[in-house]
């Protein structure tokens, strides 16, 4: 007990001097900027693990016909891509930024529990290796879509039971981590750093971690329920022993829902740090843009079975869940209009930060427009389960979270490293991202209004252009993203040293009351806000 | 800089233009397939009427933005205003919307209620999906009692490059299912092992297949023709590889279907008591393989271990006839195995355990006869 005590009076007494190095820094840190990068690296990593499965997926789509893979190989990679990369890529990312961000942004030392912090990533690496060691088992990794339906599920060999872990521990890094954002959020702010005075990041990110204290519990419900009814005789899914398959779509969905906003409310978060910064112009409607966040988060646990319209729900259910998800274009619509109105009358310029989140704010908007369209049931209907849900959903969590997500990263960078990174390169990698990802998506809205199902290894005659297109859009989004890896590299080597204020719009706390880059400890003492 | 960013925004723009102008012009599938229902009428009319709205107040909305990007630029010396609110501005734009969705909501509405309505059909053909096909059992209605099984028609050779495809390639089965013109259909939809979806897009008509529930649906075709679409829920290995397709017929040639497809379902009932030979066994067995069993088993015989195992030199193939015989009746629970005891008749079950008994290197020199599997059968 006694050596406990001590070790712990000699760290304080050194001034927070205890620094292991090299690969043992990294692991027993509890430092919420170190947490931060090391969230943000894994994100990119599993990002680029997705990606190589998607480059798969299209070169398989290439042509009609199988050709590189067979379709139980082609089923596991459409599940573990979609797996991969909304739990692996999005959601880690924007962690990532929460773990930088919060503190320095409301003036607080760290996150409030350190060491949950450091749980909390150290359980990421487990789950993504139980999602890749699936491969290896017999049978494969399962090939049931990232909506794991029950009740193909169960047919699934063992790597559905590493993937339904991976989830377990998924679920509960997120909630570890929603509890700590919470709870710095709303202890640790600086004297006068009122709640109506935070960045808009904070809030969203506050209100977003409460819909993920809400939302994983009721996913870990349903992967479990899977998991017993596959090993242990149960039939929460079963018709033949009292259950019902439409159960689990619903609990999903439940969880599914929310979780589309858990991940575009943080990328919300970024889009108005960026846009105000680069209008040199204060954000449009500072408290609407809070209610609107806060009208999302409600509206989005009332709107699940919209991803359900063709299992057969009564007439009544149909239009309630039609128009409660029509409703969610108002809040949404007011986010947009304010980030114009931001734009509006500013002092524009179109650094790479701007350039993502311009990119941003049209392209989520059009994933938005389909989703209108979308909303409707009886339109829903024809489209459900084609391709044109495909390119809807690229286009808001896909194209906008990534965006969002290389907007909050060139934004931020010379904060974190204190080096600039090389605009010209950055250019071209908005410009070649936009472009491509474009060619990617755009024409499956075609190929889904005419009748090309999703999940499919192979396709009717007259769907070959449309997926030909993509496919070249896929593998030119696919190269382009090195040339990002290429650029972060390069400037943490060998980048211009950044200038203290490299942003002259920015004017959150970690712009104007901490030095670049941030020091590795930063507000011992709270700042002083006026 | 700022310049070359808007030319290349606008380059950009007009390439996307173009792409889509170059692939109306070559005559390319971007739109909703032409409808053959009233219901997919009334869904493209709503998907027309919404895309107009929506693509209005996107032109409108990123007209300002753009018209911000182009002039209120710090290059052009543009000095920000420093307003950051307007109480009146954001009740506009929260009250305009919610007045729109209401314009939306309402044709919507009309249109949801009439797509739920199944009552009162002419007609009502019950769908099973299986892993990985279609059952089709004409429950009421003229036809009633007919009942087939509808497979994939597009040989193996085309999937895997090895032949030509064809001009309905994927979107080609053996038995169409057929109906009549302007007659009420109701669709019941279950399935039989995990969850399917049967759809045809020109009818509007889609609707999930849960194994252990009936869900309905309706379509009332006004063009003769044939119509196709494929499964569209996930469903395992061979879910794109499950099409649909159905005749749409004259009344009078609907009477004709119905009346020979009666009798050749009479002339085509196997007596169960004959005895069989070898050689008709294996033959017949071989066509039976064939149609249901190759997805999974590969005409090879070797399977795709470890989900889908070899039949050659298996156990239960060389082992006991009884087992393998209950196996192919009952299935395997919890795997892909389906129980064909509900699918095949007696005939065609034991010419495929036959068959398979003495294929590729099993030798087991056993005979499988109707009686046995009908005996087998509880």
């Amino acid at each position: 007990m006694s050596a406990v005590v001590d070790t712990h009076g000699q760290a304080h007494g050194d001034d927070h001097g205890y620094h292991p190095s090299g690969i043992m820094r990294w692991i027993t840190t509890t430092n919420h900027k170190d947490i931060g990068t090391l969230y943000l690296w894994f994100s990119f990593t599993m990002f680029m693990i997705g990606g190589a499965m998607a480059m798969v997926i299209r070169l398989e789509l290439f042509s009609p016909g199988l050709q590189w893979v067979n379709p139980d190989f082609f089923n596991q990679m459409t599940t573990m891509h979609g797996l991969i990369m909304v739990f692996g890529a999005i959601m880690p990312a924007f962690v990532g930024f929460a773990n930088w961000q919060i503190p320095m942004m409301i003036g607080a030392p760290d996150m409030a529990f350190a060491r949950l912090n450091n749980w909390s990533f150290w359980l990421l690496p487990f789950a993504a290796s139980l999602l890749v060691i699936s491969f290896f088992t017999p049978g494969g990794a399962p090939g049931v879509g990232w909506t794991m339906y029950a009740p193909l599920t169960v047919q699934m060999g063992v790597g559905m039971d590493l993937t339904i872990f991976a989830v377990h521990l998924l679920g509960m890094s997120s909630i570890m981590g929603s509890i700590n954002i919470i709870t710095t959020i709303l202890n640790l702010r600086a004297p006068g750093m009122t709640l109506m005075r935070m960045p808009l990041f904070c809030w969203t990110w506050l209100i977003t971690a409460y819909l993920l204290v809400a939302a994983m519990p009721v996913l870990a419900g349903a992967v479990t329920m899977t998991l017993t009814d596959r090993h242990f005789g149960t039939s929460f899914f079963n018709a033949a022993g009292g259950g019902d398959p439409v159960l689990y779509q619903h609990i999903f969905w439940f969880f599914g829902h929310p979780e589309v906003y858990i991940i575009a409310l943080p990328a919300f978060g970024v889009i108005s740090q960026v846009i105000p910064a680069f209008s040199r112009k204060p954000l449009f409607g500072y408290a609407s843009m809070v209610y609107a966040t806060s009208a999302i988060a409600i509206l989005s646990f009332i709107v699940w079975a919209h991803h359900m319209y063709t299992v057969g729900m009564p007439v009544a259910g149909q239009l309630f869940f039609m128009y409660a998800t029509t409703l969610i274009a108002v809040p949404t619509g007011v986010k947009v209009f304010n980030w114009v109105a931001t734009m509006w009358r500013g002092s524009l310029s179109f650094e790479t930060p701007m350039l993502f989140a311009v990119g941003f704010v049209f392209l989520f908007t059009l994933g938005g427009m389909t989703g209108l369209v979308l909303s409707l049931a009886a339109v829903d209907i024809q489209l459900h389960d084609t391709y044109y849900v495909v390119a809807h959903f690229h286009y808001v969590m896909a194209i906008g979270a990534v965006f969002a997500g290389y907007a909050g990263v060139y934004f931020w960078f010379p904060k974190w490293t204190g080096k600039m990174y090389d605009e010209t390169l950055g250019k071209w990698h908005f410009w070649l991202s936009v472009v491509f990802i474009n060619i990617t998506f755009f024409v499956q809205h075609f190929s889904g209004l005419a009748g090309m199902p999703r999940r499919v290894p192979d396709y009717p005659l007259m769907f070959e252009t449309w997926n030909k297109i993509s496919s070249i859009g896929a593998f030119g989004f696919g190269i382009a993203q090195f040339l990002f890896l290429y650029i972060i590299i390069k400037a943490i080597r060998s980048g211009e040293q950044a200038p203290e204020r490299p942003w002259e719009g920015a004017d959150s706390l970690e712009w104007t009351h901490l030095p670049t880059p941030a020091p590795h400890h930063s507000f011992h003492t709270p700042p002083v806000l006026k | 800089m700022g310049r070359s960013t808007a030319l290349k925004g606008a380059s950009w723009a007009l390439g996307v233009f173009a792409a889509a102008c170059s692939g109306l012009a070559l005559g390319l599938e971007w739109n909703l397939q032409p409808a053959a229902s009233p219901i997919a009428a009334d869904v493209h009319s709503l998907h027309e009427y919404v895309m107009v709205l929506v693509t209005v107040i996107f032109v409108g909305v990123f007209g300002f933005m753009f018209y911000s990007v182009f002039a209120h630029r710090k290059d052009r010396g543009y000095k920000a205003a420093k307003w950051h609110e307007n109480t009146t501005v954001e009740l506009i734009w929260t009250i305009v919307p919610l007045i729109l969705l209401v314009v939306i909501a309402w044709p919507a509405t009309k249109v949801v209620i009439a797509q739920k309505d199944t009552s009162n059909p002419d007609l009502t053909i019950k769908v099973t999906g299986y892993q990985w096909k279609w059952g089709y059992d004409y429950v009421r209605g003229e036809g009633e009692g007919i009942s087939f099984i509808s497979t994939l028609a597009t040989p193996r050779d085309q999937i895997d490059g090895r032949a030509a495809k064809g001009e309905n390639y994927l979107l080609e089965v053996d038995n169409e299912m057929v109906v009549p013109i302007g007659k009420k259909v109701r669709i019941l939809t279950t399935a039989a092992d995990v969850i399917h979806s049967w759809w045809i897009p020109a009818f509007g008509a889609k609707q999930d297949a849960m194994p252990g529930f009936i869900r309905d649906m309706h379509f009332r075709a006004d063009k003769l023709g044939v119509y196709r679409g494929q499964c569209v829920e996930l469903c395992g290995k061979e879910h794109g590889f499950m099409p649909i397709v159905v005749r749409v017929v004259s009344q009078d040639d609907y009477a004709k279907w119905v009346g020979e497809r009666k009798q050749a379902l009479a002339a085509a009932a196997d007596d169960p008591n004959k005895q069989w030979t070898a050689d008709e066994l294996k033959a017949r067995g071989e066509k039976v393989y064939a149609s249901n069993c190759v997805a999974c088993h590969q005409a090879s015989g070797k399977g795709t271990p470890p989900a889908f195992p070899a039949l050659d030199g298996s156990k239960v193939v060389t082992g006991p006839k009884e087992a393998q015989i209950d196996l192919v009746l009952n299935g395997r629970p919890n795997t892909s195995m389906a129980a064909f005891g509900k699918q095949l008749n007696d005939v065609e079950l034991a010419a495929v355990v036959t068959f398979t008994r003495n294929n590729w290197g099993n030798k087991t020199g056993d005979l499988v006869q109707p009686a046995e599997v009908k005996a087998a059968r509880k």
